[in-house]
């Protein structure tokens, strides 16, 4: 689930990008081309997910949700700034992973009306390509501070190592995650 | 672990209505904060090249201009056909203006300063013949055309542009020159111009086969204002 969303991110803006900036369309150059990748990646991510849905680890999947959807008195808490405990997601996670998939859906909805509006002027909404920008310019700075978070900065980068390998250190977890480490020693 | 407010579920359905609602409110929105939002957009543009320009091509590559080769064809319903290279093109009365540019997909680029030559004086060397009432306009980039009226070609602030924001027109943007009619939607504006056929009636250009309006008003066509 991750990793297409994390690789549809990228085509998806390097291709939206070149469509979007004079500099590097000239680079580029083949509209037409670019504008396929953009529009077919999209398409590739939406099926992606489906089949992720599908075939994948469905009560895994529904556990995550559900852990998303809770915000106990200690995520709220951690909100306002406090370093409470935490589960196996942060209430920051849990955050980014609401937006994501709101923006996902939002992306979508603009996107196909962008594609429709192309070719049947009656379904042009001035507004669509507006708030697709706008998606980007905010998913942009979401996805640089995820980034920062995931790679760079030294108390939370270990968390990396989970998205990659499947494991964390026991001690890291303890001190980040410790609700999460109870709830598995139960 | 299930114990806890459900925020999750609510917060992913406001923020998604939040989205879908502006739709609806987005370009009303961005006007009233426009003086904010393009200062924005005038910081970024410093930053990066982008200028609040788009670039919108519909073949598999941009034209390229050679300026050896690349003439200017006045034909169709005239006295005197005529073939105009870009040293001709920039001996002609210059003009200059500043006007904002409408995209029909609803952005809009302000303050954009143009120099290129008016109509009236590209038409008096070709001379049009009385029947002749618009001008069709043929880009390097096929099968792109459209047209405007010979009344609309002579408005005050139309012109074919040569030169942008103090430069000779980019690859991009439609070097050597393209169609500027500030009242009008971009597509109207064509780019990499390469011939003016004189005609008695305005055929169907590119856009326009696709039901794109005509006369492409701003504010006042293609759904706008209605």
């Amino acid at each position: 689930m991750h990793w297409v969303h994390a690789t549809a991110f990228v085509v998806l803006l390097g291709s939206g990008l070149c469509l979007y900036l004079p500099s590097l369309a000239e680079v580029v150059g083949r509209r037409p081309l670019l504008k396929d990748v953009h529009v077919y990646t999209a398409v590739a991510w939406a099926v992606a997910l489906a089949v992720v849905v599908a075939v994948g680890d469905r009560r895994a999947l529904l556990r995550t949700a559900r852990e998303i959807d809770r915000f106990d008195a200690d995520d709220r808490a951690w909100l306002r700034g406090g370093r409470t405990r935490q589960g196996r997601l942060n209430a920051g996670q849990k955050v980014n992973a609401i937006l994501t998939a709101a923006f996902a859906l939002l992306f979508a909805v603009t996107g196909f009306f962008l594609w429709l509006g192309e070719r049947d002027t009656a379904y042009r909404l001035p507004s669509a390509l507006l708030v697709h920008d706008w998606l980007m310019y905010v998913s942009f700075v979401l996805f640089l501070g995820h980034l920062w978070l995931a790679v760079l900065y030294p108390k939370t980068r270990h968390a990396l190592n989970g998205m990659t390998r499947g494991w964390v250190d026991e001690e890291w977890a303890r001190r980040h995650h410790p609700k999460w480490v109870e709830s598995l020693r139960d | 672990m299930e114990d806890g407010e459900r925020y999750g579920r609510r917060a992913f359905l406001v923020v998604v209505a939040g989205g879908l609602s502006s739709l609806a409110w987005a370009t009303k929105a961005s006007g009233v904060f426009s003086p904010v939002t393009s200062s924005f957009s005038q910081l970024i543009g410093n930053l990066l090249p982008v200028g609040g320009w788009r670039i919108y091509t519909i073949s598999g590559s941009m034209p390229v201009f050679d300026p050896a080769s690349w003439r200017l064809q006045i034909d169709g319903l005239v006295r005197r056909r005529i073939s105009l290279d870009y040293e001709g093109l920039l001996r002609l009365p210059r003009a200059e203006q500043v006007s904002t540019f409408h995209c029909v997909t609803g952005w809009t680029v302000h303050g954009v300063r143009w120099a290129g030559v008016r109509f009236r004086d590209l038409l008096a060397l070709a001379d049009p013949l009385p029947q002749a009432k618009a001008v069709r306009f043929v880009s390097m980039e096929v099968p792109y055309t459209d047209s405007l009226t010979l009344e609309q070609v002579r408005l005050a602030d139309v012109m074919l542009a040569y030169e942008l924001d103090g430069k000779p027109l980019s690859r991009p943007h439609g070097a050597p020159a393209r169609v500027v009619i500030p009242e009008m939607y971009g597509y109207k504006g064509v780019k990499w111009l390469t011939r003016m056929e004189l005609v008695a009636e305005q055929p169907t250009g590119y856009w326009e086969g696709l039901g794109y309006d005509q006369d492409a008003w701003v504010g006042r066509s293609n759904g706008y204002g209605s």
